[in-house]
């Protein structure tokens, strides 16, 4: 086709990933490209793939909860947390309240950690390069040491069981925790400061990658990309689980789904999540901290299926689970909101720049782990 | 530009700071006492033999199948010294495979294996990361002394040693 300035032009074809730094992973992208202008993009999933579904499948309720940890590899604490519930709901029993607190609080803390490690990974593709990974690193390190003073491993936790958690927490959790907050509250700050309204910045992911909010739904897309365009939908107060109704707090909403929105509604969120920490220290009561499932610890949940959804850091995650009565289900299936957002994608890169897709990407904040399960 | 310099200044305000890192090889970070590290297999020091008495729950509840074990009869048990009347025989972990998730402490009947605070491990052979029997003893010791660990002896959980039922494991 004639150009601007009457040369001819043809697209090329741009392989990007599976092996690039900024695909978070091995994701591939194959990028339709006129000049520095993105036409189309083709993502290509499954790199790794390993089959989590299927081997849920020969594993009991024990060993599952380890495979769900290696589901998205920075929020294990969520995904374990949502397969418990759909066993639990399917049992019809409950974890005791102590249980639930605790539960809540390594959940919230697990999204900090989570949009922490975000906030350093965008930083790195909009071109800062390791500094905003520094500060969102040295912020998340804390959190983790509070992760392994409590369950033992810094990542795969295989704390939160069917029917509770797996032991009671340190005897210095509650002040240890209240420390850390504080902490990251400053932290939170300073991380905002570097980045937010930095000029730099603004330029890079302002008016990018814009989302629409009718497409961010007809997509599919929920959590922090959903809310960026305007859409109020937070399953923690839509459909309360654990003990959200019993806390307060916003959902932030963007105004435009821009790159920089979907960014903003992430540190938004970790200030909230800090406020729902601090509530849930002030409430949790004592108690038992798992309710009796099994002899021999094999859990049996009896026929039937059940569906269960929480809010994931990275949005809407579900477990569809079937049990035969047997020691180990039927059928798990996995609702990951990181393929589900991956997939508006084609929508937000089409005609934006080239150096533009590494942006808007990033925004998503895609786990590769979850996407290919 | 105001943002700008704001920025600036965080960077200004942390190069004063001091660091929060540390050099890893000469310096460690604390560990909590809870950190899950490789497993090991205890030692029952009061009658002097493993605490382990090979019934192989471990074995198949672990996700990976990276632990392998067999076992023998007591010897001890026939001289009246001892209550185990059997007793591991052999015992392998594949440490490259285990993903430490603590399966194997948690079902143990005998309180026999116990993950250590061993996080260190590598080796140049394809080979060299299956811990044997000596190996998981020997760790397995070091660590009992470091963190005070005393195994009781006879079976403290006696009733619910019985493994489970071959129907439905």
């Amino acid at each position: 086709m004639a150009g601007e300035r009457g040369v001819e032009t043809v697209d090329m074809l741009l392989n990007m990933g599976p092996q690039h730094p900024s695909t978070h992973g091995v994701f591939r992208m194959i990028l339709k490209v006129d000049g520095e202008r993105v036409e189309d993009a083709e993502a290509v999933v499954g790199y790794l793939h390993r089959g989590s579904e299927k081997l849920c499948e020969r594993e009991n309720y024990r060993q599952i909860i380890t495979l769900f940890d290696r589901l998205d590899y920075i929020s294990n604490f969520n995904n374990e947390l949502v397969f418990c519930l759909a066993a639990e709901k399917l049992m019809g029993i409950e974890a005791p309240e102590r249980a639930q607190y605790i539960r809540t609080i390594m959940c919230e803390l697990n999204r900090i950690s989570s949009h922490m490690m975000f906030y350093g990974a965008y930083g790195t593709d909009v071109g800062v390069f390791a500094t905003a990974f520094m500060y969102g690193f040295r912020e998340r390190e804390v959190i983790q040491q509070v992760f392994e003073a409590v369950s033992g491993a810094r990542m795969m936790h295989s704390y939160i069981r069917v029917g509770g958690v797996a032991q009671e927490v340190p005897a210095d959790f509650v002040p240890r925790v209240r420390a850390v907050l504080s902490g990251l509250k400053r932290g939170i700050e300073e991380c905002d400061r570097l980045l937010t309204r930095n000029e730099i910045f603004l330029g890079r992911t302002r008016g990018i990658g814009v989302l629409s909010a009718q497409d961010a739904i007809d997509y599919g897309c929920s959590g922090p990309v959903l809310r960026a365009s305007g859409v109020p939908l937070d399953v923690r107060a839509a459909e309360p689980y654990l003990v959200y109704d019993r806390f307060t707090f916003d959902i932030p909403l963007g105004k435009s789904g821009d790159c920089w929105d979907r960014y903003w509604v992430r540190m938004e969120e970790m200030r909230q999540s800090i406020s729902i920490i601090e509530q849930a220290l002030t409430q949790m009561p004592e108690g038992a901290i798992q309710t009796p499932v099994a002899k021999f610890g094999f859990v049996k949940p009896p026929k039937g299926d059940a569906y269960v959804r929480a809010e994931n850091p990275r949005g809407d995650f579900g477990v569809y689970l079937v049990s035969e009565g047997k020691e180990t289900p039927y059928r798990v299936k996995i609702r990951a909101p990181s393929f589900c957002n991956l997939m508006a994608l084609r929508q937000m890169v089409r005609g934006s720049y080239l150096a533009d897709a590494v942006v808007i990407l990033g925004s998503l904040d895609i786990v590769l782990g979850e996407v290919d399960r | 530009m105001i943002g700008l310099l704001r920025a600036m200044g965080v960077t200004l305000k942390t190069m004063l700071r001091k660091p929060v890192t540390v050099q890893y090889p000469d310096a460690h970070l604390p560990i909590s006492p809870r950190m899950l590290g490789f497993p090991a297999l205890l030692w029952d020091s009061a009658v002097d033999e493993p605490a382990c008495v090979g019934c192989k729950v471990c074995e198949r509840y672990c996700p990976t199948d990276c632990i392998s074990v067999t076992m023998k009869d007591n010897p001890l048990a026939k001289e009246g010294k001892s209550t185990r009347r059997k007793m591991v025989d052999d015992f392998q972990i594949r440490l490259e495979r285990c993903i430490l998730c603590g399966i194997c402490v948690e079902v143990c009947n005998f309180e026999a294996i116990a993950m250590t605070d061993y996080h260190e491990q590598a080796d140049i052979s394809r080979g060299g990361l299956l811990a044997t029997k000596d190996d998981l003893f020997r760790m397995g010791r070091d660590f009992q002394q470091r963190a005070g660990i005393k195994v009781t002896p006879g079976t403290p959980k006696l009733e619910a040693a019985a493994p489970p039922k071959e129907g439905s494991a």
